[in-house]
């Protein structure tokens, strides 16, 4: 019957809550208990926020950097970067 | 159960390695730098902007939703970039209004969003903050070290 699938969805819903719970950071994670799915994706909306504003803000900053160097030594630099991370 | 921090080893099934993704978007970074030289800060991050969820995008592949929806928005928006001469940069998810419920929330900050039922949209969800936290590391580990006074 349909209640039964219902029921199994319901399991793999909060299955997936809880791994998107994992995923915050976890001063995110206060307070989004299981009750509390709604709160979870609110926090998760704010979350994917402040990361598109991360890579606004390094965008910008990647920017400035560029001016500042010269071709050969910027393709070096960033080869270096890559390198030591 | 939940992954200690600090612990993830190279999963495929969770995603692009990361080695990848640095090696496009520092590919990307360079192809901005030659070409965009003389344009104005603005413009130029914009390129980069667009060159970090492009390399995500194809970093992940045509395997994830939202992954297709990012590259398609780009495939689209360099397609209709002369005639638009719009200034946003492509690939950006806009401003999202705050009506709705939190799913709907969602689905518009996460590309191809809009069409998914719950349980894909939460998957994806899981599958696209992955990611673009990966790139944001990423970004800030390239500025770190090769910023002033990053050595």
């Amino acid at each position: 019957m349909s209640s039964r699938r219902s029921r199994v969805s319901e399991e793999e819903i909060n299955r997936l809550v809880s791994k998107l719970q994992s995923l915050l950071p976890e001063t995110r994670q206060r307070g989004a208990g299981r009750a509390s799915a709604a709160k979870l994706l609110k926090e998760t909306c704010n979350y994917i926020r402040s990361l598109n504003r991360d890579v606004d803000d390094l965008s910008d900053r990647l920017s400035a950097i560029m001016a500042t160097m010269d071709s050969s030594s910027a393709e070096a630099e960033m080869v270096r970067s890559l390198l030591r991370s | 159960w939940r992954a200690p921090p600090g612990t993830r080893t190279l999963t495929p099934r969770f995603g692009p390695s990361k080695p990848m993704l640095a090696f496009r978007f520092l590919r990307a970074l360079t192809l901005v730098h030659r070409t965009a030289a003389n344009s104005s800060n603005a413009a130029r991050s914009r390129r980069i902007q667009r060159a970090a969820f492009a390399s995500m995008a194809y970093s992940a592949g045509p395997r994830r939703a939202w992954s297709r929806a990012l590259l398609c928005r780009l495939h689209f928006h360099r397609a209709r970039r002369r005639c638009a001469g719009r200034r946003r940069a492509a690939g950006v998810p806009r401003r999202p209004s705050t009506t709705g419920s939190p799913a709907d929330g969602l689905r518009r900050l996460v590309p191809g969003g809009t069409g998914m039922d719950y349980c894909g949209l939460l998957e994806e969800t899981a599958d696209y903050i992955r990611c673009l936290s990966e790139q944001v590391k990423l970004m800030q580990s390239i500025v770190d070290s090769v910023g002033p006074g990053g050595r």
